[in-house]
């Protein structure tokens, strides 16, 4: 899993039937130390998380689609968690 | 499998149900001479694992195994903490 910082919303009209319903948010990976590491994903939301949350997610497509709620959905990464606090002894 | 060492935890109340109660800790993956090296990551446990361990973990969906029958949202999990290892 990762921690990745929320940065918008996406609107698709046009989508697979599972994607019904479902929340999509842009979000940006990012280092222990809050900078942005990797490419900005699209993941499904199934805790509520919103625009600027630091939230965790998880990258693998079972994971993904038991977090939506629909097994055999065509989704590889999720937000699977919002993030309160994180602390690294280091 | 990889070996990570573990460098801190991470608190979250909001979450899915399939996480509850399982520690989330911080992991920095480690080469074979003890020193970092990719990314950290967030794992889940399930040997009881602490900050400052060695541990080996495991990625993918079969990182939710040793949860069974409960279907855990992870894609990386430890299995095991490292007592010592020794190369070549």
């Amino acid at each position: 899993m990762q921690i990745a910082r929320v940065v918008g919303t996406v609107v698709a009209t046009q989508k697979h039937r599972t994607f019904e319903g479902a929340k999509l948010l842009l979000v940006q990976p990012v280092a222990l130390d809050d900078t942005p590491r990797g490419p900005t994903l699209l993941a499904v939301d199934s805790v509520g998380a919103g625009v600027s949350e630091r939230v965790l997610i998880v990258q693998e497509g079972r994971a993904a689609g038991e977090a939506l709620g629909r097994k055999g959905a065509p989704v590889d990464t999720a937000i699977i968690g919002i993030v309160d606090s994180v602390d690294v002894h280091e | 499998m990889q070996m990570a060492r573990v460098i801190g935890d991470v608190v979250a109340t909001r979450k899915d149900d399939g996480l509850s109660g399982i520690k989330l800790l911080v992991l920095q993956p480690i080469a074979a001479d003890g020193t970092n090296v990719g990314r950290t990551l967030v794992a889940v446990d399930s040997v009881g694992a602490g900050v400052g361990e060695t541990v080996f973990f495991v990625r993918g969906k079969e990182a939710s195994f040793p949860f069974h029958p409960t279907e855990v949202p992870t894609d990386a999990g430890i299995v095991g903490i490292v007592d010592h290892w020794h190369v070549g």
